[in-house]
């Protein structure tokens, strides 16, 4: 039984849409995983090193810390990873017992890409520990006590799928406590790192993790078993839809009706409202720059960098897949009374409105003097300006449909990513660091700054030109990019 | 109003439509049957420029339509689900479609006060987003969206599957009040023979991408239909 399951899973990764593109795609997605494989291998080993050289006992250190890294894989797992319902469904009417069913879609979590990443964390570190003459079976205990709060994570996911409020709010418990610990008021870390050390310490504690997972494992079966059925546990859930009045948007004319569409878009559906998150992360993103937190990240044009980012997050995250967000409806807005140009000015209305939002909510950057902020205005500028036309110039070439009511892949959607949409991406950001350069060796960062601000301006002077050829391409690839949302995965 | 001059697709060598010439004049109610992959869907693309011939070329009114976007005021069409936006209210895509079509929201209204009987209660009013109704009243907006704006040339593909009994009565009556418009011009396409000789003033049959019958509605056309897709298959089987 278990044969066929595992057959059916080969050929839907090998067959998928996504997969079968190209070999480019392959590769990318392959260099991908190597590098998380890389990354995490070598924090595992170089985190022994480097807190051992910081003077700190390395495995208390993790330890006080794990309950962070945990609680940040929960996150992770939560948005990225999803239970394997579809699947399911042509399964339930074939002669395979129930109970498989769900062991199977159980198993297929377990085995998942976020679960296994840790193991290439936590295998070299532990090995190290044993290198260093730690207590063989002590550290093999202390792992698989953390194996075991990793299942315990999974499981917990698996439960949560849909309660968003819930770990919003628990990950904002965390993140005060975070807070709390980082402004030394108060310390959570050494009451709950004691538990994980206590993993270590004491050779029995790891049975009470295992424990867990097992009563979890146990339940979640239950729980799947009784619900496999259409209209309960497989069944997708139909919201109370929400009727509201956006007649205010009526000022902006013929682009207003899709303005309005837009807005209902983003704020019904799982995948967009990821984006809105996003954007909400990307505006935090410049602490890493401008608190000086990172030593490389610590010069001016990174600053610009940074300054492109947390002004453009809705940019990137929303704008990028343009005219994607659309695609289960495409040939309804190709056949309709709709100028392209309309269409078009509307999308770009929608992300200059958010930049321009992203950038006054970044005034908090004031904070950091007048030089954080000036780079984000004129990043702000810069996206406004030129990026505005650069994402919609792009997405004529993202031709990948989206699954508006899934939530996975929301972040960096690989088959989305081609080599055109590189080349594309280059000037959004390689652009504004050249001109700031520029400015900077020459007359100083208020020079660069000011560059940076023009060059936005003249995209805005531009605007007409830039859209009469952005119309052409979206013409040109009409029937392609027709053809491909067809393709569903 | 609309005509069809050499038109032909092929997909990597397979011609799966070709059509040497075909007119539809204004105001005719124009059935299009054949089996599957006979070319229908393909031929309803083609006419909306969703997909680009591989020769030829197709005239909406004046304009070519991969040459023009001139045709895009006067037609309107409902081919499958993909020209339903998901996550709107019925409403909200009614009004957003009138919106396109230069009615406001009291003319849409006015519209779809004469529809009450055929969305039985089950579309207005529901607090429900178009992806969570079910297939069959999915495709009775789609219908009713097409004759917001009153377009010209109006496009259906298998308007009747998917419909309960009742609302295909219903639809019929509707596409039969549109057909004696000689303003309307109404293309029809569907599987089923009765449905279509009853409601379209000409039949045109269509097989590997060909016209292969192009008939004018009598009362012997249905016998003549139903001849000619029963023998297909005793041919199909000698083969």
């Amino acid at each position: 039984m278990i044969k066929h399951f595992l057959n059916l899973e080969w050929k839907s990764f090998f067959r998928s849409a996504a997969f079968q593109t190209n070999i480019i795609l392959k590769i990318f997605m392959a260099l991908g995983a190597l590098y998380f494989i890389g990354i995490f291998s070598m924090a595992g080993v170089g985190a022994y090193f480097g807190l051992e050289k910081a003077g700190l006992e390395p495995l208390q250190t993790v330890n006080r810390f794990l309950i962070y890294y945990l609680v940040v894989d929960l996150l992770i797992k939560y948005f990225l990873q999803k239970m394997p319902v579809v699947n399911i469904k042509p399964l339930l009417i074939i002669p395979f017992k129930k109970s498989k069913i769900v062991d199977f879609a159980l198993g297929k979590t377990m085995v998942s890409f976020f679960n296994c990443i840790h193991a290439f964390f936590f295998i070299p570190f532990s090995v190290v520990l044993l290198i260093k003459g730690y207590d063989p079976l002590h550290v093999i205990t202390w792992h698989i006590g953390i194996l075991a709060m990793i299942y315990i994570n999974n499981f917990i996911n698996v439960f949560l799928n849909d309660a968003l409020a819930l770990v919003v709010g628990f990950a904002t418990v965390i993140a005060a406590f975070g807070a709390l610990q980082y402004y030394e008021v108060f310390d959570v870390t050494p009451y709950i790192g004691a538990y994980f050390q206590g993993l270590y310490d004491y050779v029995w504690l790891f049975i009470i993790p295992v424990v867990v997972v097992v009563i979890f494992y146990k339940v979640a079966h239950s729980f799947f078993l009784r619900r496999l059925y259409l209209d309960a546990g497989l069944a997708t859930k139909a919201q109370m839809a929400s009727t509201e009045n956006l007649d205010w948007l009526d000022r902006f004319g013929k682009t207003a009706s899709f303005l309005k569409n837009d807005i209902k878009l983003i704020k019904r559906n799982k995948r967009s409202r990821t984006t809105l998150i996003m954007s909400v992360v990307f505006l935090f993103y410049g602490l890493l720059f401008f608190s000086g937190g990172i030593e490389s990240y610590d010069n001016p044009f990174m600053k610009i960098f940074a300054g492109i980012f947390v002004s453009g997050g809705f940019m990137f995250s929303f704008g990028q897949f343009v005219p994607s967000w659309d695609s289960s409806y495409y040939p309804l807005m190709m056949t309709q009374n709709i100028k392209y140009q309309e269409y078009l000015k509307s999308k770009w209305m929608l992300v200059v409105i958010a930049t321009a939002i992203s950038t006054v909510l970044g005034a908090f950057y004031l904070y950091f003097g007048w030089e954080a902020y000036a780079a984000i205005l004129v990043g702000g500028i810069f996206n406004m300006g030129v990026n505005g036309h650069v994402v919609l110039l792009g997405g004529a070439y993202i031709k990948t449909p989206i699954d508006l009511t899934s939530n996975k892949k929301a972040f960096g959607d690989s088959s989305s990513f081609n080599v055109k949409t590189l080349l594309i991406t280059v000037p959004k950001l390689l652009l504004p660091i050249a001109l700031y350069a520029l400015g900077h060796f020459t007359l100083g960062p208020v020079l660069g700054y000011a560059l940076v601000a023009l060059a936005g301006l003249a995209g805005f002077a531009f605007r007409d030109f830039m859209f009469k050829k952005i119309e052409s391409v979206y013409k040109a690839e009409k029937y392609k990019t027709i053809a491909a949302y067809k393709q569903k995965n | 109003m609309i005509h069809i001059h050499d038109l032909s697709k092929t997909y990597n060598g397979v011609t799966v439509l070709k059509i040497e010439e075909l007119n539809i004049p204004k105001g005719e109610a124009f059935g299009l049957v054949g089996n599957n992959g006979a070319g229908k869907t393909t031929l309803f693309s083609a006419l909306l420029d969703l997909i680009r011939p591989t020769t030829g070329y197709i005239q909406n009114g004046e304009v070519k339509v991969n040459e023009s976007e001139a045709w895009k005021s006067h037609t309107a069409s409902f081919i499958d689900e993909s020209f339903l936006i998901g996550y709107l209210t019925a409403e909200e895509y009614f009004y957003f479609i009138g919106e396109l079509r230069g009615q406001n929201k009291a003319d849409v209204d006015a519209l779809l006060a004469g529809f009450a009987d055929f969305f039985n209660d089950e579309i207005l009013g529901k607090r429900k987003y178009l992806r969570d109704l079910s297939k069959g009243n999915q495709k009775k907006v789609g219908i009713v969206a097409t004759l917001i704006g009153n377009p010209d040339v109006i496009i259906l593909d298998e308007p009747f599957a998917n419909l309960d009994p009742t609302t295909q009565f219903r639809l019929k009556g509707i596409i039969k009040k549109l057909a004696q418009d000689t303003d309307i011009t109404v293309l029809v396409s569907s599987h089923d023979l009765i449905h279509v000789t009853e409601v379209c003033e000409r039949i045109v049959v269509l097989e590997k991408g060909s016209v292969v019958r192009d008939i004018r509605t009598s009362e012997a056309t249905l016998k003549e239909l139903e001849t000619y897709f029963s023998k297909e298959d005793t041919v199909a089987e000698n083969v």
